[in-house]
Order: structure tokens, then C-alpha cells, then sequence
């Protein structure tokens, strides 16, 4: 079939599956007086369209039971209108973002170009907390997404410029802002800090300041707005972790009562220095030796190490490491999927309060036999597949007989598959005990957390032994 | 994976999404679903005897006794779901539950649906195939049928059970494919009981099996050989169809109900036309009607009093005159559809190429009951559209008049979802499978000459700006109080236009297809 046809029908399927999540229930339906993201949303543009700009800041009063008469309304008319404006969002950003970029994918046929865009476009946590949950995530995911094009195709001003845009919609995407530092640091370095690299640093330098003032130019009329804004983005004041989130301090909470026992401004050093140690290496790599295949892996493990470490982390940020973990999915199709397929798992108690189980279960079937299918994903779990081949062959300096890595990971594959749909299938149908009413979630979260800390480990591994990788000299990726 | 099964299972992952839009609980979901829950009700609470009687709400029971009992036999899996559903006195009744339990049996009868692709698929020879699985004609046919559109919103989102009859029609034509007539016969049988609509294609069954499977040889030149009739075989195929019959009206005989059951499966007091007109011959009668009505108002050739008040498009169904033409009585609607029908079934019986021409029969039989039926519903048109799938894979000529047929009678399913959160999905749905089907068809014959002349693409362009005139644009115009049914009067005579268009052409290839005399052919 000619390309252009069948990467219609692949829109069109991503747009269609899109649609039809959206016409379930969304976060917060009829729950007042709270609500939920749906009814935030509703209120911000509820703000921003009748109050003028010193007032938004100054809007003290965080409940949703708030003066104006409109809160909680729901209807079906607006209902429509939400859902409408978040598909637009989502067809003017986001999904020419995912085409260009698997046009531009190197060294692989057109077929598997559009397999990508189909896997990439079905990828079900995305869906559901935009579609179901009601975000506008692919904004933000969108800007990143061209921000990372032009940064890999070397537009990079054009790139920054997407990628300050990015964070100045949602703030979440300084957990990618770090290995764009780094990358673009590089590039300068390479190019010589005497010549070229100090006027391209220059320009780089000019074009963030410029739309970080042009974005927040409203707001800098008087010192305490501005300080009143950064209070709200950075809530430091809501502690460690609210909820339950698949990241390491809810996890070692369940032992250890960390939030009790540590006075504030330790867990905050703490945190830091965990999320920092743990990216470091890998950012470091990336200003030494900059390259688009390093940069997106970079990505990946940043954006995890501060999903794991940092503070007041909400479950809906895995979302910020799936975007990259999706744009490697044509060089490790398995992991990639395996991961993919865990981010979506570890947002189940968030879906379950949405009423999304049937969407969610649907969807991710409907992404994994895509996957499956189009990368054929159980045949590449060679050591060469899994890019491991350099790690292993250094391992086997010290122990001849490392040769079973390909098998333990097929069997954790197995094994975290298994305990997924078992979980899911306990937490539909069985009650918690009395006595711990959290249960489930808490296991979700724990299993997660498991997981996420072995693609740490993971990605990190690929990262550093890369350059010891013989088979592609030339790094056009 | 298995092409189908990796198809089947997209597919309905897709329908256990889009079950969650009819949980709504304001009456946005269609009557279907109430007249399903109903017959629950009835065939769980009452005994045999007062299915066919019981009238307190008003849909009544009107399918042959098989789909009553298969009513029955879902009711009891519906009693773990919601008990109140069974009670026949709660109209309208339609809780969360009540909902999944409807969709979910729509999609677990779908198997049988998936089966009987599966079946087709094997009678499909792959000669034509190139190396790459999306050009096989077996993918492509499996995907027309399984992603059909019109049988995607009309049983998963307008509800209908519609897949899996569709099923044991496709399961019978395909066994006649491989030669196993008596089965073949027996499915038809158990279908024509499980919904009577597929009386209209009987015709083609029966001139098929007596020509083709009771002679059981011809003479040289392809006529009959009379001497070749094998009784044993006619006998066998009129037990089946007997003891068929027997099993479905036989307790309804012995009660003696038969009268108030055929009154009930043939309502003829209902209307030429449906509220909504189906895309046949008699809308565009209609149209011509009312344009030369209103031509003579203007003329002042009529006389405005004895112009009958009751619009035929004003939605409401109900006996009524034609004002210019003659009036069409039931009686004139049959002999048409009579007269429409005798080529392709005296074709089928003088030139006799096999299955295949029994197929074509068939199609033909489907679209002119369809075209001038009494009554007929636009959801009739996936008779013809999902058997003209199969035909279509096979050769060029039929894949345009499959493309035509299928894209215009698909647009003509439109108004059964009007609102405003289904446009997205009617939108999007429609796209992808008309994309499909013309690139992946196209791709297929690309060797042979262009599908569609430049008639044929204007006409398939036009639907564009038609859809967009009537959802975007009329909504707001000031038309919309005055001639509230002008979209749904476009749409039909424009959809009429393509659908009589496919018909005049599938008959012209198969009266102008040269004889074979070889019976065998797959």
C-alpha cells in the first residue's frame, strides 16, 4: 500500500482510539466538591479568561469550593467541548511531532517507520490520562517531542526554543532539561569554545532568556508575583510524596517511615543529592560525547532517576519517561515495550478511580499486539538486540561463563508480566483487608518502583558501555 | 500471529472501548437496546405461549421463533448481571450492568462472525499475492470484513446482533465454496429462522442447489442435462430445510399461534418508506414526486387543497399518496422486486459458473430487494455489501463496484448516529475503512487498468462537502426550522444514486460474462 495511505489509516486508528476513550467517565465525574483534573482544568480556564493577571497569582484560596459560581459544573455540552479541544491540542502538536520524528529515523524501511508511528501513537498511558483522566499533557509531551527533532537534526535553536516552550507550559519538563543542557553544552565544546561553539553557545544562551521572558513577561511586574507563581509550581511545602507513586521514598516508606522520621529541609538535601548522583554519569557522558542516539538514552535515564528520587513526585510523571522510552522503541523494541507496558500498570489506582479499567485493559492489549507484531519483539532478545553486547563482553573479562543475561531477562519479563495481570485481577475483584485499605495500590506502586529501578540500571548500563560498541562506527543516529 | 486473529483481537479491543459511550444514563442510546432487553424479559418471564402475544411494550417480538430462543438462552447468563433487566414490566430500564452485559454478548457472539471469515478466507485462492502479509487478498479480505463499518456502528454502537447472523450467512456461503451443500443448506435454513430478512436472497439458494448440486452433471456446452437429476439429493436438501422449519414453528403450530406469528414477523401496515429513507429506487421515486409537486405549485398546474398534509419526510411512518406519480401499494413493490431479481436468477440457472455465480446472485438478489422493497431499512444494505466483499479480492472489476457500493452505503448509515459525540468516531471510522479498502484494493489490481473512472471519483469526492454540508453547515442556516429533513432527504437520494448505480453495473458484468462450461472452478 503506498506509504502516505497507510500512514492515514495509522492516524486515523490513533485518532479513532482517542476519541473513544474519551467518551468515558474523566477524573473527579460527579464526585464533588473536589472533583478532579477535569474540573481543574475547567477552573484554570475559568481564571485565566475572566480574572486579570495579578489576580491569577494572587488567587490564595487553593479549595475548588470557591467563589465562583461555575465550579463542579458539568454537563455533556462541556463535556464535548473539553474533550474536543484536548484532540485538537493533540493533532496540532503532539502527532505531527511523532510522524516527522519516525520519518526521520535512519536505517530502517518505510513499513517499520509507520509501525512505529502506530506504536508510538497507541501508547496507552498517554491516551488514557489525557483522554480519560483529562490532561493536557500532550502539549507539553508535544513542544518536547520538537524539541528533541530539532536538537537531533542540529535546528537547534529552533529546538531550545520548542523545548523552553515546553517547560514553560508544564514545568514537569525540567526532568528532560538537564540532558538538553548537556547536549547542547557538547555540540559547543565540539565545535570549539574559541570559534563556533562560543557563538553557537551565545545564540543557544539568547534564545532561552528571550522566551522565558516572553512567556513570563506578565508576571514580572512586582517581585512577590513573581515569587508567588514559583510557589505554586514548586510546592516544596507539600512534602516528600503525596498519594502513592511508584518512586523510591514511597517505596522504602513502607519499612521505613521516612516523611516522620526526617525533618523537612533533610528529605529535600536528601532527594536531591539521590536524583543527582544518580544522573550524573550519564550527563556527563553526554557533554563529553554528544550524539542523538546518547542524547534520547540520556533523556530516559534523567527523566527516570527524577520520577525515582526527586520530590513530590505524582504517578502521572512517568509519562515524561515514556515520551523518550518511545522514541527508542526501534532500537530496543523489547524493553522498550516491556517498559512501556509497566508505566501504564503503575498508573492503575489512578485509573481504577476514573472507572478507565476497561480502556486501560483494552488499550494496552491493543498496544502490545501492535508491538508485538510490528517489531516482532520475542525474537530480538539476543545480547545484540538488547544493545547489552559490550557490557556482557566486559563482564565476561572477569566471569567466562556471563553468557545467560538474554534468558534472566526473558524470565523477568515473564515474571513481571505475570505479577502485573495478576495484581490487576486482585485489585478488580478482591476487597483489602480491613486493616490495610491501601493494599493494593501500595503493591502496584512497590512492583512498579521494582521495575523502574532495573531499567535504571539498564539504561544506565547502555549509556556508559555505548562507545565500546564496534558494530556502527558511524553515529549518523 | 494468524492474520485473522491478530485482526479479530484489535478489533475487538476496539468495541470493548467504545462500550464505555452508552453508559450514559439519559436515554442516548439507541431504542435497540431496549427492544433487546425486552425480548429478554419476555422469553425469561413468560412462557412460550405469550411470546408472540405479549405487547406491553411496544416492541414487540418480531423475529422467527430461533432468535427467541436464542433470547432465552442469553437470559440466563443475564440473570447474574442485573435480574431487574428480565422484568417485563421495566420499560426502558437500562443500568451499567444491564449495558455491559448487552455489549459483551454482542462481542462474544462475534466468534462465530470470526469463524466463518476464517472459512471465507480459505475459499479465497492467494494467486494474486505478493510477498508482503498486508497484500495478500486473504488479509485484505479478513480486514474488509472484520473492520466493516457498517457493522461496527450498527452492532457495537447502535446495537444489533447482526455479526453473528452475518456469520452463519458468510459459514454458508462458504461451504458451498467447498462443496458441502447439504451443510451450506442446513445454515441458511437455521438463519432464515433466526432473522427472516434473509428471505430476500432464498432465490439465489434455491436455483443454486437445484441446478448446480441436484443435476449433478451438465452437457458440454453448459446447459442441463435433465436425465442427470438426482432425487436422493432433493429429497435430502427439502428433509433439512423440513425438519428446520419443524424445530422452529412446529411448537407454535401445535399452539396454533401460526397466524399471530406470521402477523407479527411480516408488519406490512408500516410505511413505503422508513422515517428516514433507506438509499433505494423509492426514494429517488419520492424525491421525483415531491420536486414535480413542487413544480406544478409553482406552475399552478395542482391544486394546493387536495395536497395531502402529511409530509413524507416528516419523519413520521405511516401509510400515505404520492401526489404527482402513481402510488406504490406492497403488491407493486414485490412484482418489481420480482422482475428485478429474474435475470441474475435466470442466469444463475442457464449459465451456471459455480459458487461464484451464486455469489453474484446472491448480491444481486440482496441489492434489488433492497432497491424495491416495502419497507426496507438502510441497514439492509450490509447484505449485499459484506457478500460483495468476498467477490471483491478476486477480480478488478468487482472490487470498483464493491468500492462504490460499499463506501456509498456506508455513508448512507450516517444519520443512525446523530449525536455529537458519535460524529468524531462515525468520522474517523468511515475514513479509515473507505482509506483501506481503496488503497489496499488499488494496490492489489494495480497491474489492471484504473478502478474508477472520472464519474465514479467525482461522485466519491462529492460525499466530502455533502457531509459537511449537512453536519457543519445546515445545522446553522435558517433552513434548519423550515426544512428540518432537507440532510437526511440529500443524503438518501445521493446515496440512492451510487448504490442503483452499483446494481445497474454488477448486473451488466454478470449478464455480459461469457459462460463457462466447466462447473468446477475453485
Amino acid at each position: 500500500m503506498e506509504k502516505w495511505n497507510l500512514m492515514a489509516v495509522v492516524v486515523l486508528l490513533g485518532l479513532t482510539v482517542r476519541w473513544t476513550v474519551s467518551l468515558n467517565s474523566y477524573s473527579g465525574a460527579g464526585k464533588p466538591p473536589m472533583f478532579g483534573d477535569y474540573e481543574a482544568q475547567r477552573h484554570w480556564q475559568e481564571i485565566t479568561f475572566n480574572l486579570p493577571v495579578k489576580q491569577c497569582a494572587k488567587f490564595i484560596n487553593p479549595d475548588w469550593i470557591a467563589l465562583h459560581s461555575s465550579r463542579g459544573y458539568e454537563s455533556q455540552a462541556h463535556k464535548l467541548f473539553m474533550r474536543t479541544t484536548v484532540l485538537i491540542a493533540d493533532l496540532l502538536i503532539y502527532i505531527p511531532a511523532v510522524i516527522l520524528y519516525c520519518c526521520c529515523l535512519k536505517e530502517i524501511s518505510t513499513k517499520k517507520k509507520i509501525a512505529n508511528v502506530l506504536c508510538i501513537l497507541l501508547y496507552p498511558g498517554l491516551i488514557l490520562i489525557d483522554y480519560g483522566h483529562f490532561q493536557y499533557n500532550s502539549v507539553s509531551l508535544g513542544f518536547a517531542l520538537w524539541g528533541v527533532l530539532g536538537v537531533s537534526c542540529d535546528w537547534d535553536l529552533l529546538g531550545s526554543l520548542a523545548f523552553c516552550l515546553a517547560i514553560n507550559y508544564k514545568q514537569m519538563e525540567l526532568y528532560h532539561s538537564l540532558p538538553f543542557f548537556c547536549f547542547l553544552l557538547g555540540k559547543c565544546f565540539k565545535k570549539g569554545l574559541k570559534g563556533e561553539g562560543f557563538v553557537l553557545l551565545i545564540k543557544l544562551s539568547c534564545t532561552v532568556v528571550a522566551s522565558f521572558i516572553l512567556c513570563w513577561l506578565p508576571f514580572f511586574t512586582e517581585r512577590e508575583q513573581t515569587m508567588q507563581v514559583l510557589r505554586r509550581l514548586f510546592p516544596v511545602d507539600r512534602g516528600l510524596f503525596e498519594d502513592k507513586v511508584a518512586n523510591i521514598w514511597c517505596s522504602v516508606s513502607i519499612f521505613l517511615k521516612i516523611k516522620d522520621i526526617l525533618p523537612r529541609h533533610i528529605q529535600i538535601i536528601i532527594s536531591f543529592c539521590f536524583t543527582f548522583l544518580s544522573l550524573l554519569p550519564a550527563c556527563i557522558k553526554l557533554t563529553l560525547k554528544p550524539s542523538p542516539r546518547g542524547f534520547r538514552f540520556t533523556l530516559v535515564s534523567c527523566a527516570l532517576s527524577f520520577f525515582l528520587f526527586s520530590f513530590q513526585v505524582h504517578e502521572k510523571s512517568i509519562l515524561l519517561v515514556s515520551l523518550p522510552v518511545c522514541l527508542v522503541l526501534s532500537e530496543i523494541p523489547f524493553m522498550s515495550t516491556w517498559f512501556l507496558l509497566v508505566s501504564t500498570f503503575s498508573m492503575l489506582p489512578l485509573l481504577l478511580k476514573d472507572e478507565l479499567l476497561i480502556p486501560s485493559v483494552v488499550t494496552t492489549m491493543a498496544f502490545f499486539i501492535a508491538c508485538a507484531t510490528s517489531f516482532s519483539i520475542f525474537e530480538k532478545t539476543s545480547e545484540e538486540e538488547l544493545q547489552l553486547k559490550s557490557f556482557s563482553i566486559s563482564v565476561r573479562k572477569y566471569l567466562p561463563c556471563f553468557t545467560f543475561l538474554p534468558r534472566i531477562i526473558q524470565y523477568l519479563f515473564l515474571t513481571s508480566v505475570f505479577t502485573m495481570v495478576l495484581l490487576t485481577l486482585i485489585t478488580v475483584t478482591l476487597e483489602p483487608p480491613q486493616k490495610l485499605p491501601d493494599l493494593f495500590s501500595v503493591l502496584v506502586c512497590f512492583l512498579s518502583c521494582l521495575n523502574f529501578l532495573f531499567f535504571l540500571v539498564y539504561f544506565n548500563i547502555i549509556i556508559m558501555w555505548d562507545s565500546k560498541n564496534g558494530r556502527n562506527p558511524k553515529k549518523t543516529n | 500471529m494468524d492474520t485473522i486473529s491478530v485482526n479479530r483481537i484489535v478489533q475487538n479491543r476496539i468495541n470493548c472501548i467504545r462500550r464505555g459511550s452508552r453508559t450514559e444514563p439519559r436515554g442516548t442510546h439507541s431504542t435497540d437496546f431496549e427492544v433487546h432487553r425486552n425480548w429478554l424479559a419476555i422469553t425469561h418471564s413468560l412462557p412460550v405461549s405469550q411470546w408472540y402475544y405479549e405487547a406491553t411494550s411496544e416492541w414487540t417480538l418480531d423475529y422467527p421463533p430461533f432468535f427467541a430462543w436464542f433470547e432465552y438462552a442469553l437470559s440466563h447468563v443475564a440473570k447474574y448481571f442485573d435480574q431487574e433487566m428480565l422484568n417485563v414490566h421495566n420499560l426502558n430500564y437500562s443500568s451499567s450492568r444491564t449495558l455491559l452485559f448487552q455489549r459483551f454478548s454482542v462481542i462474544f457472539t462475534d466468534v462465530l462472525f470470526v469463524y466463518a471469515i476464517h472459512e471465507c478466507c480459505k475459499c479465497i485462492d492467494g494467486k494474486k499475492a505478493g510477498k508482503e502479509l498486508t497484500e495478500k487478498p486473504k488479509f485484505i479480505l479478513s480486514v474488509l470484513l472484520l473492520w466493516n463499518f457498517g457493522l461496527l456502528i450498527v452492532d457495537h454502537i447502535h446495537f444489533q446482533y447482526n455479526g453473528f447472523l452475518f456469520g452463519l450467512m458468510l459459514l454458508s456461503v462458504a461451504r458451498l465454496f467447498q462443496k458441502r451443500h447439504m451443510e451450506g443448506a442446513f445454515l441458511f435454513a437455521v438463519l432464515l429462522h433466526f432473522k427472516h430478512i434473509y428471505l430476500y436472497v432464498a432465490p439465489a439458494y434455491g436455483i443454486y442447489l437445484l441446478r448446480s448440486y441436484c443435476f449433478t452433471a451438465n452437457k458440454p456446452d453448459g446447459s442441463v442435462r435433465w436425465n442427470s437429476f438426482s432425487f436422493v439429493r432433493l429429497i435430502s436438501l427439502g428433509l433439512i430445510v423440513f425438519l428446520v422449519s419443524a424445530l422452529s414453528l412446529g411448537p407454535f403450530l401445535a399452539l396454533n399461534q401460526l397466524p399471530q406469528v406470521l402477523s407479527r414477523l411480516f408488519p406490512f401496515k408500516r410505511g413505503l418508506c422508513h422515517a428516514y429513507w433507506a438509499p433505494n429506487f423509492w426514494a429517488l421515486y419520492n424525491a421525483l414526486d415531491k420536486v414535480l409537486s413542487i413544480i406544478g405549485l409553482k406552475l399552478k398546474l395542482l391544486d394546493p387543497n387536495k395536497i395531502p398534509k402529511a409530509s413524507m419526510t416528516s419523519g413520521l411512518v405511516q401509510q400515505f399518496q404520492h401526489t404527482v406519480l402513481p402510488s406504490v401499494t406492497p403488491l407493486a413493490t414485490l412484482i418489481c422486486t420480482l422482475m428485478a431479481i429474474l435475470p441474475s436468477v435466470f442466469c444463475l440457472w442457464f449459465k451456471p459458473q459455480g459458487p461464484r455465480g451464486f455469489l453474484r446472485c446472491l448480491i444481486l438478489c440482496a441489492l434489488s430487494s433492497f432497491l424495491f422493497g416495502w419497507h426496507v431499512h438502510e441497514k439492509a444494505i450490509l447484505l449485499a455489501v459484506l457478500p460483495m466483499s468476498l467477490l471483491s479480492v478476486g477480480k478488478a472489476g468487482d472490487a470498483s463496484i464493491f468500492l462504490i457500493l460499499s463506501t456509498t452505503g456506508h455513508y448512507s448509515l450516517f444519520p443512525l448516529l446523530f449525536t455529537a459525540p458519535e460524529l468524531p468516531i462515525k468520522i474517523l471510522l468511515m475514513l479509515l475503512f473507505t482509506i483501506y479498502s481503496i488503497s489496499s484494493l488499488k494496490t492489489l489490481f494495480r497491474k489492471e487498468k484504473p478502478l474508477f473512472n472520472w464519474m465514479e471519483t467525482f461522485y466519491l469526492f462529492g460525499l466530502g462537502p455533502l457531509e459537511v454540508f449537512c453536519e457543519f453547515v445546515f445545522p446553522f442556516t435558517s433552513w434548519k426550522l423550515k426544512y428540518p429533513f432537507i440532510p437526511l432527504l440529500l443524503t438518501s437520494v445521493y446515496c440512492a444514486v451510487g448504490i442503483t448505480y452499483a446494481w445497474f453495473k454488477l448486473y451488466v458484468s454478470v449478464l455480459t460474462d461469457p459462460s463457462v462450461s466447466k462447473t468446477k472452478k475453485q
